[in-house]
């Protein structure tokens, strides 16, 4: 592995739910491989490793992206958000909780990813008028085996609610 | 057979799932997350043809590759033959599952056969190392089709093993009689898809050895205490020494209810002085090389009274099953007894045979055959209903089967039957007989209009033909909450959750006070055999209502030994041990509790544990039906509206019920207008196994979602509760078949209904002139 | 991991040319939706990558001062979507970007990495044909500018040079000002798809005539293709029922789709004669009712 960097490894600086990291990391390493890996952040799932099912999701600089087809080097100098990050002081965010109350869960492998982009979508969209094809669109890159995605549209409705 | 206080009520609530908040904060613990420091990478060397034989293998580079630490071929494995199918083990010789894998063969049966194993340091390093392994391999002729793996002379694709692995019959009521009399009869020709679980965690196990001669498995498994079997099966290992520890899975859907790399790790740690092995199958590795749904070829003859009964009909099935056996022909004879379930009055019989082909394995899909099968009836039936002029539905409602009529393959006595509910329901719902006339004048242009109804039959588990064994274990904390321990799996059906349900129920305590264990352990757990066969919620109550009934009458009798009163007049309420003839709070529970841990004297821990084994089956119902616009030119099905109605028993939970019919629904209308594994039908090279090229419905795919219950009180099953995991699954395809029938005139008896398919018959049917040239 | 065996990060335009130039065997590395999972299948070639990931030069949509707009080889997906300047002038382009995999691929994937991948199927590829876009290339002789017909040389081969840069697609006014234009793509799924067949029609009328008018498809051959034949037959034509009926006959003549395992090449002639009308029959609607255009209108 050879390049302008220290035998393949180089430093970067982001924020990680918040907290600022500094990081010395191999630049093959995708950034689900350094939230799992290096982070121990394992609530971000991998379930295909080429962006075609969205459980990976995560946020950077609030931008939503599948974490195993983006290089860990991009997040240097940047915020990004896992599932991990959601739930505060013991609070559900209100996403999340709009989850566990409409029965949007199953067994659980999307959800970590789905949380994400409806919390990307919800923010997005705060106090507008959003009908259900637009939040179908919106996680058209999430893969759900188990709902059929009829609970998590509801959840994602509910969310929407001020 | 419950006794239901109602200030206990909590079956039929929607309470929270037990697993939820874990799962929204990704706390929930799934197989790869628990890594363990130095753990070591297998990756599995595959073959890239479909049939033959490896002639010369060459490892010398792979090993010597920096950071391998082993390679290991088929040379170095136990020669001893397993059965991978997560069954029961079988007393009767007559009834075992086929014995045909080895851990690595050099006989090459599929695409992606397994032939070797790199186990490295790290992932990456495994997959250049499998760069470097050269194969020398002497191709046959792929067996894919029926008529070439049956014909005379054709290659044993396991040597010594006719390509033909099973084969049944059977016949209920004089069918030659019906057909003899019948006004008319129907036939037609049904072929099934072979189609994917694709759940979303891939198929992932990894062990250790926690001392010298114990092997530990951590694995995504839907039967932990059939792995542990097996394992010692494959390995020649005893069953004790290995242990099987099952966290939270991604989804199964069946093709977890089958060993698949289980054995491998354990040889593996085995291997390599106890250090932790895993594998993690890639996503194209799982679609390819674990397993599918069998894909069927069927032909059904109905003979049909000009008054709508059905007085006769004959099937005839040829099932798939890959490469290797795995459930093997269990799929069809399953599926074919839906047919007397479904329409008990009806004579019939049934052939059906399962074949060996050079093709993916097929296995356990959720439904198990009947999707297949009842495709094929459902298309039948409507044909049948159509040739007499008479309404879809009025001509099931006729012949469909009523409670109090007799199955005449099980003997058995139907209990409770809602299918009549659940058809008036549904046909309400879409508004059948308005929308009828409507689409009448909308059968014609670009654009045409459909209504379909199918119905279904099925089991709440597999007896007699398999044993039907639960275990529960309830154990009163100090704080007066209780620890339960099931055998049960749960997989993300929710099978927890109403565990829990059915324990404050019968306990008198709430939900919250009960903590059901989520992962599986088989040195802890008691013994149960594993989610399949929708089997979880009926065959675990018996086991959990007695446990529970037990515990209570030891909290009673500690309560009167603490207050010297009658056991027999306490009961427990709310979390409260009362006296119901003084109608008298006696003391809470955590009080209770506390005194039988502590007292020096009296009492105890006090526990109960059952081992039940239910030997009944209760036969659940449903039907699907559907509204849908045809675009011709376009050659594709919307879906305008979707409605399963289920007759399920008593629903205990109606959201995560409601959870199981929505994500049936979606996958039967997956395989419906969308999925297929795509075979090359010369090679058998498989083109799409990934999740770009395999057609798995996104979010916009799938309409809105609509759901009814026909609630019976069954009473074989602890809380009156019947199946429902599977059924949802299998009458959207027919359904929606019968509707593109009903826009169009058009018979198509396959799946998927996918857009090519439906260019070629409606350009063979004039809809669409040939070379795209559309005129409608 | 990733199997990369050189990597260099280049903080400019000119800086990835002269790593390009330097490093023959390596490619540029944008928003990695398509070469990250080639690198991932362990497809040979991916491997040596220069990254212009995130580069601010080359993200941007604009208008010069002759009218022209530019939209830079980085720009995203999600980023055409949200362009006032695309919604307003060319929501054709937004179309295509709408049609576009899942939200995470729209916001990771640039129209730049698309076009440059050299495949058939490419969302924007046929809008861009429509619309005569010049690509304006960066490389160590200086700056160039190449119609985006004349960039495909085949399927998977466009006409880069060594330390060549794809920085921006230029779309002139005569291409653009009072045209109205639709994409529309077919294909199984409705999104996280590969188009079965993708067509962008963009017309003019005036006087109940169709004064301008073209018609792109992607996979309806090797590489990205316009069709002059029908777009012959078309031109000051009447809008009538009739028209349509001649697009689909002609159309036939400009089309050359191969049958692969994902698609028969009757299949795709049907969905191209269907698609041609339905495309232009959209178009017209956004030229008969601008003000209620709607942007990522589907059908």
């Amino acid at each position: 592995m050879t390049g302008q960097n220290d035998n393949g490894f180089t430093r970067i600086q982001c924020t990680v739910n918040g907290v600022p990291r500094s990081l010395f990391i191999d630049v093959r390493k995708s950034l689900l491989e350094l939230l799992r890996q290096d982070l121990g952040l394992t609530g971000t799932k991998e379930g295909c490793g080429v962006g075609e099912c969205g459980a990976c999701s995560v946020l950077v600089d609030e931008v939503l992206v599948d974490s195993c087809i983006y290089l860990a080097v991009w997040v240097d100098g940047k915020a990004i958000r896992t599932v991990e990050g959601e739930a505060r002081d013991g609070r559900l965010s209100p996403v999340q909780q709009a989850y566990v109350e409409e029965g949007a869960v199953q067994c659980g492998f999307c959800t970590p990813g789905f949380i994400m982009a409806s919390t990307s979508f919800v923010e997005k969209h705060q106090g507008q008028e959003v009908s259900a094809d637009q939040i179908r669109k919106g996680h058209a890159g999430n893969l759900c085996r188990c709902t059929g995605y009829q609970n998590i549209l509801k959840a994602v409705e509910k969310s929407l609610k001020p | 057979m419950a006794q239901h206080n109602d200030a206990n009520k909590v079956i039929g609530k929607s309470v929270i799932r037990t697993d939820a908040v874990a799962k929204v904060t990704g706390r929930a613990e799934y197989t790869e997350d628990m890594h363990r420091p130095g753990m070591l990478v297998a990756k599995y060397f595959r073959s890239t043809i479909s049939h033959g034989r490896v002639t010369d293998i060459d490892t010398t580079a792979a090993v010597q590759h920096p950071g391998v630490e082993a390679v290991f071929t088929y040379k170095d494995v136990p020669q001893n033959v397993f059965a991978t199918a997560g069954h029961p083990f079988s007393l009767d010789p007559h009834h075992k599952d086929i014995e045909d894998r080895l851990l690595l063969t050099g006989n090459i049966r599929c695409l992606g056969d397994e032939i070797a194993v790199v186990v490295a340091q790290d992932e990456l390093t495994a997959r250049q190392a499998l760069q470097k392994i050269k194969v020398v391999c002497e191709p046959y002729p792929p067996l894919i089709r029926p008529e070439e793996i049956m014909a005379e002379g054709a290659r044993q694709i396991h040597q010594g093993s006719p390509n033909i692995i099973g084969e049944h019959r059977y016949r209920c009521g004089e069918v030659e009689q019906g057909f003899a009399e019948a006004d008319h009869i129907v036939e037609g020709d049904f072929t099934t898809a072979m189609v994917q679980h694709v759940h979303l965690e891939n198929h992932i196990a990894h062990a250790y050895m926690d001392d010298m001669d114990r092997i530990v498995i951590v694995s995504s498994t839907q039967i932990p205490h059939i792995v542990r079997r097996i394992v010692s099966e494959a390995l020649s290992f005893p069953l004790s020494k290995i242990r099987v520890i099952k966290p939270f899975i991604g989804g199964g859907f069946g093709n977890k209810q089958d060993v698949v790399v289980e054995p491998m790790v354990a040889f593996l740690t085995l291997q390599m002085s106890g250090r932790p092995v895993q594998i993690n199958l890639s996503r194209e590795e799982c679609m390819l090389c674990t397993r599918n749904r069998h894909p069927f070829f069927l032909k059904v003859k109905t003979g049909v009274m000009q008054d709508g009964t059905m007085v006769a009909r004959d099937m005839d099935v040829i099932s798939l099953t890959g490469a290797y056996a795995s459930h093997g022909h269990a799929i069809a004879a399953a599926g074919g007894a839906k047919q007397s379930a479904l329409y008990p009055r009806t004579p019939a019989r049934f052939h059906a045979r399962t074949l060996y082909a050079n093709i993916p394995t097929a296995g356990a899909m959720r439904a198990y055959g009947s999707p297949q099968i009842l495709y094929a009836l459902e298309c039948a039936t409507e044909d049948a209903a159509r040739k007499i002029g008479m309404d879809s539905v009025a001509f099931r409602l006729k012949n469909i089967a009523r409670q109090g009529d007799i199955n005449p393959l099980s003997k058995e006595k139907i209990a409770s039957c809602g299918l009549a509910e659940c058809l008036e329901k549904g046909r309400e719902f879409i508004d059948w007989d308005r929308k009828k006339r409507e689409y009448a004048h909308h059968k014609t242009g670009p654009v045409r209009k459909g209504l379909g109804v199918a119905c279904l039959a099925y089991a709440s588990g597999t007896y007699p033909v398999c044993v039907e064994i639960a275990g529960a274990r309830i154990v009163l904390n100090q704080d007066g909450m209780v620890h339960v321990m099931v055998g049960a799996t749960e997989i993300g059906q929710g099978s927890d959750t109403v565990v829990a349900q059915m324990v404050a129920e019968t306990l008198g305590i709430a939900y919250d006070h009960v903590r059901v264990v989520q992962a599986q352990d088989t040195d802890v757990t008691p013994f149960d055999t594993g989610a399949y066969a929708s089997r979880q919620a009926y065959v675990v109550s018996n086991a959990v209502f007695r446990a529970a009934s037990e515990l209570k009458a030891k909290i009673c009798r500690h309560a009167a030994l603490m207050c010297g009163s009658d056991a027999a007049d306490l009961d427990i309420v709310g979390g409260v041990v009362i006296d119901s003839k003084k109608s008298a709070r006696v003391m809470a529970l955590k009080d209770l509790a506390i005194d039988s841990y502590y007292h020096k004297e009296r009492g105890g821990q006090l526990s109960a544990e059952v081992s039940y084994k239910t030997t009944s089956n209760a036969p659940v119902f449903g039907c699907t039906f559907v509204d849908i616009d045809v675009d011709i030119p376009l050659c594709k099905i919307k879906i305008n509206r979707i409605i399963n109605v289920h007759d399920s028993g008593v629903i205990l939970n109606p959201v995560q019920a409601a959870g199981q019919v929505h994500g049936g629904t979606f996958m039967g209308i997956g395989a419906a207008l969308f999925e297929e594994v795509l075979i090359d039908r010369e090679t058998g090279y498989v083109y799409n196994n990934n999740l770009l090229d395999y057609k798995f419905p996104t979010f916009m795919d799938i309409p809105s979602l609509h759901h009814d219950f026909v609630e019976t009180f069954e009473p074989t099953s602890g809380y009156g509760n019947k199946a429902l995991g599977e059924p949802p699954v299998i009458t959207p395809p027919p359904a929606i078949r019968n509707a593109l029938l009903d826009a169009t005139g058009v018979h198509i008896n396959s799946l998927p209904l996918s857009p090519h398919v439906l260019f070629t018959h409606f350009t063979k049917n004039g809809l669409l002139k040939s070379r795209g040239e559309q005129h409608v | 991991m990733f199997d990369l065996q050189t990597y260099h990060k280049a903080g400019s335009v000119e800086e990835a040319i002269a790593l390009l130039a330097a490093n023959p065997d390596s490619r540029l590395l944008a928003g990695g939706t398509d070469i990250l999972i080639k690198l991932r299948h362990g497809k040979s070639g991916f491997a040596e990558l220069i990254d212009i990931h995130g580069l601010a030069e080359l993200r941007s949509i604009r208008k010069d001062a002759e009218e022209n707009i530019l939209i830079g080889s980085g720009t995203t997906f999600t980023d055409i979507i949200e362009s006032k300047l695309l919604q307003r002038s060319i929501p054709m382009l937004c179309d295509a970007a709408q049609s576009v995999g899942g939200p995470q691929i729209r916001n990771m994937a640039t129209i730049g990495g698309n076009i440059c991948n050299g495949v058939t199927s490419a969302d924007s590829a046929p809008g861009l044909f429509g619309l005569n876009a010049l690509l304006q290339i960066h490389g160590p002789d200086g700056l160039r500018e190449v119609p985006v017909a004349e960039f495909y040389l085949g399927p998977g081969k466009v006409d880069l040079r060594r330390g060549d840069v794809l920085v921006a697609f230029k779309i002139t006014p005569e291409n653009y000002a009072g045209s109205f234009g639709y994409y529309y793509k077919y294909a199984m799924r409705d999104a996280m798809d590969i188009a079965t067949i993708g067509c962008a029609v963009s017309l003019k009328t005036a006087a109940s005539k169709v004064s301008d008018y073209r018609i792109a498809f992607g996979v309806a051959g090797p590489t990205p293709i316009r069709c002059p034949k029908t777009e012959q037959a078309v031109l000051g034509r009447e809008l009538s029922a009739e028209l349509f009926d001649c697009i689909a006959e002609v159309v036939i003549g400009d089309v050359n789709p191969r049958t692969s395992w994902r698609a028969a090449k009757d299949f795709r002639l049907n969905i191209i004669q269907e698609l041609a009308k339905r495309a232009t029959h959209k178009a017209l609607q956004r030229a008969l009712h601008p003000a209620g255009q709607k942007e990522g209108e589907t059908i």
